[in-house]
């Protein structure tokens, strides 16, 4: 099977007052159709800016500095900007993570999901696009009545279906979920999870799903990746990821989760994520990695493929000293 | 609509015309001397008056500045003759009263308000609303800058060098007046009508060259708040042409706010136009104050201040409670 | 687990004067415009203390003389040196707009700060009055007060009272609408329940952030109060003999100075008037930016 997407040593760096940021380093991977992959870190680890760099909506001071992103056999950064602009939503899509805020407040809900249509296919008549609208509504579990609303009489639960609703009108190939539920309760968490579930197999797209809740997506995904300081540190399927992790920071975040058997005692990881002003120099984690050895002072370790479709960025790993 | 907003802002109608007249009855009664006595004095010095002018004139003025009465008999009496809408008889241009002249003028002031209040408005705003926005041209964003300094300049002193480099200097626009004398008003002809235009374009342009400024600063500010909205953000992750999102996302959601600014503009705007009015000679409500202010003729400043209130007053509570129409997070269910 | 000691390394920050004159660079409106007020500033100051202060009144000087060597700026109708009339101008312009508006700030932060900070009635009271004042035209205000007082009785100073009286409402709103904000805010929270007092949290935590606030209203009303009084005098209802540049201008208007062909005359004063106006404008501009740090972003 064809991968629907392929992310190939993507960097991008912000431009500060105080220096130059990576904010990612060189992360490659690829998801095939209907796979799920999750996207876990520490806040700063590059997850958010992953998703804004595929989107190509990385602003200044920040700045894509190279690698490729390949959807459906596109190479989204050799497109012209118009050609990008009819790319989003049709091949990629985003759905944000504040609902709350994401809709326009002065505009109907049928408006905007009418010129979203009508950005990608001037030609749609009106009936057409009425059409398109009621069948996403009804996918995500949502009347058509909504249409004629506005953002502020519906739910948080309700603004998020209208997003996810928005995100697969035009039947994307990768659809970025950008932690769709930390603002909800867990009953509207569980719904929209579920949601985003069948939409996804309604059309047959890939999804990435970005959080830190592991909880979630033990439940959800079927690949888990593990980012630290703008690098993929693992790469496995959930249930390798939870059962026996194989990257020090991956088990040390596996450890930290809270346990029914074990209560009372928590485990953290020491120390702080480095500043990505100053990125130390070889395996970024090496200052506080357990197994630190010489050679992670000084090499970046690259991703090896090890059985089982598992990736790995560590020394304890690489075949070659 | 509930009524108790209704209510409530019919009472701050009246709370204010209440201000406004307490504040012009007590300013004549500042100084020691009583510019209203001499007045009569010198009216009744130069004469010209029959006796039954001079009657009608003294009761007018009895009841709005009863000047032998007790203060407290005297602010009743005006409170009381406001409430009736009578503002008295002009004293220079009598038996004229005061609302008569008021309305006289009212057409004049009216047009060139509204003319020069929306184009300030429209193309502050829109100035504004494109420099804050990353990807408008460079020159377009600049053109905001010159305009912020024409702040700087008031529209009266506008008027003054327009005046005299195109008006005196260049001969290219007329120097004054509604329309060229000699010419009979006849509001059919189209070469009537375009001569009063031609009156018109210099004082229009030396009100809305000043004012733009203040809108462009203020939508600029709303502008970046907007820009940063996830609302903004969203549209841009449905691939939707920088254009549309500049008009229904960015634009439609920060001219809002500015809205309820121009209702509290007004009162500027109000005065600046009539300076400007008077100083161009144009029959509006700035001439006759200007007269009236020469003339020592006090009904008239004091009828046109108590006018103006009332106006921008009004207009603000029509612009609140339309308010609603234009943004659906107010409306009532 | 062992803990392993870590020392985050140190990020280099360029030093705090790098910093201010970067951002200087960007926002040109406020350097521009703080130039301009240096410069308008540094010839008034020399001025008053070089200038001899009776040539800036009349029959000081032959009159209706055009700028030369001895008169770098001429002289009017009534023989005043315009050189002297400028400078003294300039500075009785300047007091009248800063004690204006210090004193229009004053109030404004005051009043604001209180009706916000305090709620309820008081609150209810005061903006309750700014809002019913303010559709009062203030200018004609102004003017009626203006020209019922003896002309002889006004000076600058009572000219800078009428200017304020109808102009403190607007720091009174601007501001109060600040502090009602802030206190929403976490970092007051939090400091009342670390059990600062009242007084503690207006003083350390509110104060310092409404000042880039406090700076721009102050500057606005400086702006406004200047506004104001110019309006006054060019309507010939300032205290005439002071050379105020709108007495100046309406002197200069009343004798027909283009007219006639004393151009200097109006000229002078109007030209340094839009200096003082236009930089305030612009440092007011570079003043919104320095609040709101996301318009930085887009330039």
């Amino acid at each position: 099977m064809q991968p629907i997407l392929e992310v190939r040593d993507l960097q991008v760096s912000y431009y500060t007052d105080a220096g130059r940021a990576m904010a990612l380093a060189g992360v490659s991977f690829s998801l095939n159709p209907g796979e799920k992959l999750g996207l876990v870190g520490e806040s700063g680890s590059g997850k958010s800016t992953m998703a804004l760099a595929m989107m190509r909506m990385i602003k200044p001071p920040g700045r894509i500095e190279g690698g490729q992103v390949i959807v459906d056999g596109i190479n989204l950064r050799d497109l012209s900007e118009q050609e990008m602009l009819q790319a989003r939503l049709s091949k990629i899509a985003y759905i944000p993570q504040g609902a709350m805020n994401s809709l326009n407040p002065v505009t109907r809900i049928g408006a905007q999901m009418a010129d979203a249509i009508r950005a990608h296919d001037r030609a749609a008549s009106k009936q057409e696009i009425e059409e398109r609208c009621r069948q996403a509504l009804e996918s995500v579990d949502l009347k058509p009545s909504v249409l004629k609303m506005y953002a502020h009489e519906l739910s948080g639960g309700m603004k998020q279906r209208v997003c996810i609703a928005i995100s697969i009108l035009l039947k994307p190939k990768v659809i970025i979920c950008d932690e769709p539920t930390s603002a909800l309760d867990v009953v509207t968490q569980r719904q929209v999870m579920e949601t985003i579930d069948r939409v996804k197999n309604q059309i047959g797209a890939a999804v990435i799903l970005i959080g830190h809740d592991m909880g979630l997506m033990a439940q959800f995904v079927d690949k888990v990746a593990v980012m630290y300081a703008g690098r993929l540190m693992e790469v496995s399927t959930v249930r390798d990821m939870f059962t026996d992790p194989k990257h020090p920071y991956a088990q040390a975040l596996i450890n930290s989760l809270p346990r029914l058997d074990n209560k009372g005692v928590f485990q953290g990881i020491p120390g702080l994520a480095p500043s990505l002003l100053r990125l130390p120099p070889g395996c970024a984690f090496h200052p506080r990695c357990m197994h630190a050895m010489e050679v992670c002072r000084t090499t970046v370790p690259s991703l090896v493929t090890l059985p089982g479709e598992r990736t790995v960025a560590c020394h304890l790993f690489s075949t070659k000293v | 609509m509930s009524l108790k907003k209704i209510l409530g802002r019919l009472l701050f109608l009246i709370l204010v015309i209440w201000a406004a007249s307490t504040i012009t009855f007590f300013i004549p009664r500042l100084s020691p001397r009583n510019p209203i006595r001499e007045r009569f004095a010198e009216l009744a010095r130069i004469g010209g008056f029959s006796p039954q002018d001079l009657e009608t004139i003294v009761a007018s003025y009895n009841t709005k500045f009863g000047l032998d009465k007790p203060l407290i008999q005297q602010y009743f009496d005006y409170i009381a003759s406001i409430a009736r809408f009578d503002l008295g008889v002009s004293l220079n241009k009598y038996p004229k009263t005061v609302i008569d002249l008021i309305m006289e003028s009212l057409p004049w002031t009216i047009t060139l308000l509204l003319v020069t209040t929306i184009l300030s408005f429209v193309i502050g705003n829109l100035l504004g609303a494109v420099a804050a926005w990353p990807r408008a041209p460079g020159w377009l964003r600049s053109l905001a800058t010159p305009f912020v300094l024409l702040m700087g300049v008031p529209p009266v002193l506008m008027g003054v060098l327009l005046l005299f480099f195109i008006g005196f200097r260049l001969k290219l626009l007329p120097l004054g007046s509604a329309y060229s004398t000699g010419l009979v008003p006849d509001w059919s002809s189209p070469a009537f009508i375009w001569d009063v235009i031609k009156h018109q374009i210099m004082p229009a342009l030396a009100l809305i060259l000043g004012s733009v400024g203040g809108w462009v600063l203020s939508m600029r500010g709303m502008g970046v708040t907007i820009q940063g909205e996830d609302y903004v953000l969203f549209a841009e992750h449905k691939g939707l042409s920088g254009y549309v999102i500049f008009k229904d996302y960015y634009l439609r959601n920060a001219l809002l706010p500015q809205v309820t600014g121009l209702a509290l503009a007004l009162g500027t705007v109000v005065t600046s136009n009539i300076v400007v009015e008077s100083l161009f000679g144009l029959p509006g409500l700035g001439r006759v104050l200007s007269q009236a202010i020469q003339a020592n003729d006090f009904l008239v400043i004091y009828g046109i201040v108590l006018f103006i209130t009332i106006a921008v007053a009004t207009l603000m509570v029509v612009v609140e409670l339309l308010y609603p129409l234009l943004d659906p997070r107010i409306r009532q269910d | 687990m062992t803990t392993v000691a870590i020392s985050q390394p140190d990020v280099l920050r360029p030093s705090r004067l790098v910093l201010v004159l970067r951002y200087l660079r960007r926002n040109q409106s406020l350097v521009v415009g703080l130039l301009v007020v240096l410069a308008l500033a540094v010839f008034t100051i020399h001025g008053m203390l070089t200038i001899d202060p009776k040539n800036a009144y009349p029959l000081a000087a032959p009159p209706k003389l055009p700028p030369s060597a001895k008169y770098p700026f001429g002289t009017d109708f009534f023989g005043r040196d315009l050189y002297a009339a400028m400078v003294v101008g300039l500075w009785q312009t300047a007091l009248i707009g800063i004690i204006a508006g210090a004193i229009g700030t004053l109030i404004g932060v005051f009043l604001g700060f209180t009706s916000a900070y305090f709620g309820g009635a008081i609150d209810a009271a005061i903006k309750g009055v700014c809002q019913i004042l303010t559709p009062i035209p203030a200018f004609l205000i102004q003017v009626v007060i203006a020209g019922s007082i003896d002309k002889r009785e006004v000076t600058i100073y009572t000219m800078a009272f009428i200017v304020v009286l109808l102009a403190w409402m607007n720091p009174t709103l601007v501001i109060r609408a600040q502090v009602l904000s802030m206190k929403e805010r976490q970092f007051v929270s939090v400091a009342k329940l670390s059990g600062m007092g009242d007084l503690g949290i207006i003083f350390q935590e509110i104060l310092p952030n409404l000042l880039p606030f406090i700076a721009a209203a102050f500057v606005g009303q400086v702006f406004s109060s200047m506004f104001a009084s110019f309006y006054l005098a060019v309507l010939g209802l300032g205290p005439l003999r002071e050379p105020l540049l709108g007495n100046t201008i309406w002197a200069a208007q009343s004798q027909g100075a283009f007219f006639n062909g004393w151009w200097w005359w109006p000229l002078e004063p109007a030209i340094a008037m839009v200096l003082i106006l236009g930089s305030l404008a612009l440092i007011n501009m570079g003043l919104d930016e320095l609040a709101n740090p996301r318009i930085r972003r887009t330039e």
